[in-house]
């Protein structure tokens, strides 16, 4: 299935989604359509980055799959979203700032492609627009 | 490699280039030929929509995620016609004297910096808003810092028919933030100064810069540039920088100043911020209204400064500490979310400086001091009471583990809110106020320029921009960069004369 460069581009590839669910959970319900433009945004993202910072990337999430298999003796994949959130969580209090920083930017990727969805910022109640002020105290605005 | 000749070229179009180019405007009715280059694009009003996304491609350097070397913090400057005016809150305040008096640069008094700056905030509309047009973040700050004992203070703000979008950050929807963009660039092309956007100068030689004119990508908001795609080798009798600490600090190193003048890149400051939320148990006006209405100015006293805030939902889902369920349920709380932007007070200290990579690029090189860190726990203990003492629920504090504290932490706050739980690369923080790399002083040994902006050695070359700055400003700094960038532009038409030749129009202050 094409995926208009979304998910075969991003670091580690289909294993990212698993990533993301682990940090937004709500990303579990995610039609497909909406998984794909949330890997394009993260892909293209990506894309703007050094290229050593794309490389960074794809070793660190590669390397979240060796570390789920020593620990869980099972692939990140096919750890459960709590064990995965748990596996991010430890990592991201490392003494090692390399890892810290690892976890930090996946979950930037992630938060980006969840929450730059207009969509997502909708369903937050987030409602800021040009319009400002007289948007929101139009007879017709509501809460 | 296509050649062109002009007396004067400006890089850089931000609050430093814009009014170097508005005040030298009067000298192309002499037959003065007057060029700026700007990196960015120049974008058409209707392209200013607020989405969170395609703006920070188009307005931000690396949009918005350009990182310090060891990845631990992000810088954010603008690169767009208006440089990074066009995406701050227009936050106005004079320079304090005490910062002005401790930088001890010889030839820079205080009270020029102040005229000058007065000037320009006259120029720019600058003016407190009106109690009608204060939405509930700003006011639960003001009554929350009453409450803590603190005395919060209004900003003034350069906007005219503002209509609270809130998305300042983002670039202005309506026309209304009083940005280079909106008065000092468009002033100087009526005055014939030619502004020239997509054009990156890759490096500077003898009374020449070598720039680099983009194409416009598919797809990409702003028009094509001016000039045709391609190299260009551009003559120039005086080169004024002003593309801010990083993009002239950068610019110079590529371009072999630091023989001349050894402290290129020393001393860079940048206030480093961290964006605190907290909940309350209704919804709050946060994502209307402006912004950023007051702050708490403990700069002096505790090395921090606290600022209201109200950013978007990735921005915020970023800066919040950790993830999974906890993290979701605070960005599910949005519509009832405060929010404070503590900012730590930093020095120039030797290491923190803007360096470049054997590609030219820029490098930001920045270690957190421990003043720093103290800084921020202060702020963030601080910000916790006023949250609070406004009535929130819960409080997110990254420097507390876990981050989440409610109310039965309050007579805690001390001890929960640690330097201890303060972890580079786990918490995020973020930079705006990017200053120093090209500081003024008296000569090479100390600095790289004089407090005209010349630098020490190369009388055609000038700088016109925050890299001035040779300790941090502890306030917002784009009123004084153009104080300075006035001062620079003073100085350019004083030498004119001998560093152009035939008649030059007379030197106003």
């Amino acid at each position: 299935m094409a995926d208009g460069g979304g998910v075969t581009a991003l670091p580690g590839g289909d294993r990212f989604r698993a990533i993301m669910v682990a940090i937004v959970p709500e990303a579990a319900a995610l039609s497909e359509d909406e998984w794909r433009n949330a890997a394009s945004i993260i892909a293209r993202a990506i894309a703007m980055r050094p290229p050593g910072v794309r490389r960074q990337l794809g070793v660190f999430v590669r390397a979240l799959d060796v570390v789920a298999f020593v620990r869980h003796g099972r692939s990140l994949r096919g750890l459960s979203a709590a064990e995965r959130t748990a596996l991010l969580e430890s990592l991201s209090r490392s003494r090692v700032l390399a890892l810290r920083r690892g976890v930090w930017g996946v979950r930037t990727l992630a938060f980006m492609g969840y929450y730059a969805r207009p969509e997502a910022s909708r369903a937050l109640g987030y409602r800021a627009s040009a319009a400002g002020w007289a948007a929101r105290r139009a007879p017709s605005a509501s809460q | 490699m296509i050649e062109r000749d002009y007396d004067i070229v400006i890089i850089g179009s931000g609050a430093g280039g814009g009014t170097v180019a508005q005040a030298l405007g009067g000298l192309v009715a002499d037959g003065r030929r007057i060029l700026v280059l700007e990196q960015g694009g120049r974008l058409a009003d209707h392209e200013f929509t607020g989405n969170e996304l395609d703006m920070s491609d188009a307005l931000y350097e690396d949009a918005g995620g350009f990182l310090t070397a060891d990845g631990t913090m992000t810088l954010a400057f603008g690169r767009v016609y208006g440089g990074s005016t066009v995406v701050y809150t227009g936050t106005s305040l004079v320079a304090p004297r005490r910062v002005i008096e401790r930088w001890k640069v010889p030839g820079l008094a205080h009270a020029d910096i102040e005229e000058r700056s007065r000037r320009y905030m006259v120029e720019n509309n600058v003016h407190l808003l009106p109690d009608e047009e204060l939405n509930d973040n700003n006011r639960l700050f003001v009554e929350g810092c009453e409450r803590a004992g603190y005395h919060a203070e209004q900003f003034p703000l350069n906007v005219r028919g503002c209509r609270g979008s809130s998305l300042c950050n983002l670039g202005c929807p309506n026309r209304a933030k009083m940005g280079t963009n909106r008065v000092q660039l468009p002033a100087a092309e009526r005055m014939g100064v030619e502004v020239v956007t997509r054009a990156e100068a890759l490096r500077i030689e003898d009374r020449v810069v070598v720039a680099r004119v983009r194409e416009r990508a598919a797809g990409e908001k702003g028009a094509a540039s001016e000039w045709q795609p391609g190299d260009y080798r551009i003559r120039a009798g005086i080169v004024v920088c002003a593309g801010g600490s990083v993009g002239t600090s950068a610019l110079l190193l590529r371009s072999g100043l630091a023989r001349a003048v050894p402290r290129l890149g020393e001393g860079f400051t940048c206030h480093p911020a961290h964006i605190l939320v907290a909940e309350h148990p209704r919804a709050i006006t946060n994502d209307v209204g402006h912004p950023k209405s007051f702050y708490l100015d403990r700069a002096e006293e505790e090395g921090f400064v606290l600022e209201t805030c109200m950013y978007f939902p990735f921005v915020t889902a970023k800066n919040l500490t950790g993830f999974g369920a906890s993290h979701s349920a605070l960005m599910r709380a949005f519509p009832r979310l405060q929010m404070i932007l503590v900012l730590a007070c930093d020095r120039a200290v030797r290491g923190n400086r803007v360096a470049v990579n054997a590609a030219g690029r820029p490098v930001v090189h920045y270690r957190f001091t421990n003043e720093v860190i103290t800084s921020l726990v202060r702020a963030t203990r601080a910000s916790a009471r006023i949250f609070f003492a406004a009535g929130a629920e819960r409080v997110h504090a990254p420097s507390a583990d876990p981050p989440l504290l409610d109310r039965s932490a309050q007579d805690g706050l001390d001890t929960l809110i640690s330097e201890r739980h303060f972890q580079s690369g786990r918490i995020s923080i973020s930079a705006a106020h990017l200053m120093g790399g090209c500081g003024m002083g008296r000569s090479a040994r100390d600095s790289v320029t004089d407090s005209w902006g010349r630098v020490h050695g190369v009388p055609w070359l000038r700088v016109a921009d925050s890299s001035l700055f040779p300790d941090a400003l502890e306030i917002n700094p784009y009123v004084t960069v153009m104080a300075l960038a006035d001062r620079t532009a003073q100085a350019v038409r004083a030498d004119a004369r001998e560093l152009l030749g035939g008649r030059v129009a007379p030197i106003t202050a």
